[in-house]
């Protein structure tokens, strides 16, 4: 009997690694899955944070793909590996604060670590040449391969057939004619595949599995690098990051605003680490504050945060402040009006 | 034997790493009580154990904590 070739596939959650893996058990290849948490994926935690996103069933795709596919799934923790990925990208960033082919090349590093550790024969992933900007396009197909040190151990099975032969198609580990040759930022080809394999419900094919590639997100990602000037950053500083009203109204502070229950709840495990401040008058959000303030940048942040309570149109609104250490201090403030908050504060 | 995991303020899917990874050094039959504040834990430990052939004996839930209860499985 032949040997029953393993491979190792990088699954996101999306549609297309989930119809890479079909690919290669259809062809009778043992897979099992691999998923890497960089500590900015967009999964289930982050939904269940706004009250208005519970209402959408919660799972994690990954997972749900794994379950689907009727694999195993390894889920790997590569937050402190993967901040000198963000940090230092060779590659540069995309649209956003997305290092892509850099993330992309670290993962398939990672992949094929796991599978020399764990007796695999190749990697598979969902790619498709030309599908993303930055980091799926002709010329990026070999630097992944190259940089990660996969090199022929490397299968994109949905564009294979226009890529150079890899070494389970030369090998005949798997069939090249039954290899697909997808290409560009089309869904098509993959809906129509899904439905051949009869995958209903997965998540939302286009991308939106990153904060890094989110505008707003990666906006105060660079205002906390800036106002700190390094770019370190905790798991702290990236998931409050993902939550509230972001208002920097000068160098010294910013504040974190919640905009509902949901957040207050979230933000409201941070308040052993930054200085926090609510209306004690009336009922309003809780607000973290960030940075070194003065006296008077204090009495402004109280202002901000009355202006976003229930207190804001009256003439005054009392407000705590707490720090860390436990001391607190009561400010009694006017509300600022909504035309004071300028647009140049919020982050 | 019965172990315990504290995965408490961990989002998901730290706690499934968490399990994964200390279960990785139980054997079959096993217990590990998993301790959590994520509700997004009760979908995706079962999910986790069903995908890598452990089993959920019990989830319970009081003040905010959730236990999940996981037997380790052949693997
Ligand atoms: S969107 Fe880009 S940076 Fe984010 S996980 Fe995917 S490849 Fe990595």
């Amino acid at each position: 009997m032949t040997q029953q070739r393993k491979a190792v596939a990088l699954i996101s959650g999306g549609l297309d690694s989930l119809l890479a893996a079909k690919v290669m058990l259809e062809q009778g290849i043992h897979v099992e899955g691999i998923n890497f948490y960089t500590g900015f994926c967009v999964e289930g935690h982050t939904h269940a944070i706004r009250k208005k996103d519970k209402a959408k069933p919660k799972r994690n795709n990954a997972l749900w793909s794994a379950e689907r596919l009727g694999i195993k799934l390894h889920i790997i923790d590569i937050v402190e590996e993967y901040k000198d990925v963000l940090i230092n990208p060779k590659h540069g960033y995309g649209a956003n604060m997305n290092p892509c082919l850099d993330c992309k090349v670290f993962m398939v590093k990672k992949a094929l670590q796991w599978a020399e550790e764990n007796d695999f024969d190749f990697i598979i992933t969902g790619e498709v040449v030309g599908q993303r900007p930055m980091s799926q396009r002709a010329e990026t197909m070999p630097i992944v391969a190259n940089e990660s040190g996969a090199e022929d151990r490397l299968l994109r099975p949905l564009c294979a057939q226009n890529l150079p032969l890899t070494l389970p198609e030369r090998e005949g580990w798997v069939d090249r004619d039954k290899l697909y040759d997808f290409s560009g930022r089309g869904r098509k080809p993959q809906m129509a595949l899904a439905a051949e394999f009869g995958f209903e419900d997965y998540a939302s094919p286009a991308g939106g599995c990153c904060f890094l590639t989110d505008e707003s997100y990666s906006k105060k990602l660079v205002d906390l690098w800036e106002s700190r000037g390094n770019r370190e950053y905790e798991m702290d500083d990236i998931m409050l990051l993902k939550v509230g009203r972001h208002i920097r109204p000068n160098e010294r502070m910013k504040l974190i605003v919640s905009r509902e229950e949901g957040e207050n709840n979230f933000m409201n495990g941070y308040k052993k680490i930054y200085t926090h401040l609510f209306a004690s008058s009336h009922p309003g959000p809780l607000a973290l504050l960030d940075g070194d303030p003065t006296e008077e940048d204090l009495q402004l942040a109280a202002q901000i945060v009355a202006r976003y309570g229930k207190g804001r149109t009256a003439d005054e609104v009392t407000v705590e402040a707490h720090t860390i250490d436990g001391e607190v201090q009561e400010l009694k403030v006017a509300p600022l009006n909504p035309h004071e908050i300028l647009e140049s504060w919020m982050v | 034997m019965k172990y315990e995991l504290d995965a408490r303020r961990l989002f998901c899917p730290m706690p499934v790493i968490r399990t994964q990874d200390r279960v990785a050094s139980l054997t079959e039959g096993d217990l590990l009580e998993v301790t959590c504040t994520d509700p997004g834990v009760k979908n995706d430990i079962p999910a986790w154990c069903r995908i890598n052939g452990h089993e959920v004996v019990s989830i319970e839930e009081s003040r905010g904590e959730i236990v999940v209860t996981v037997k380790v499985g052949k693997g």
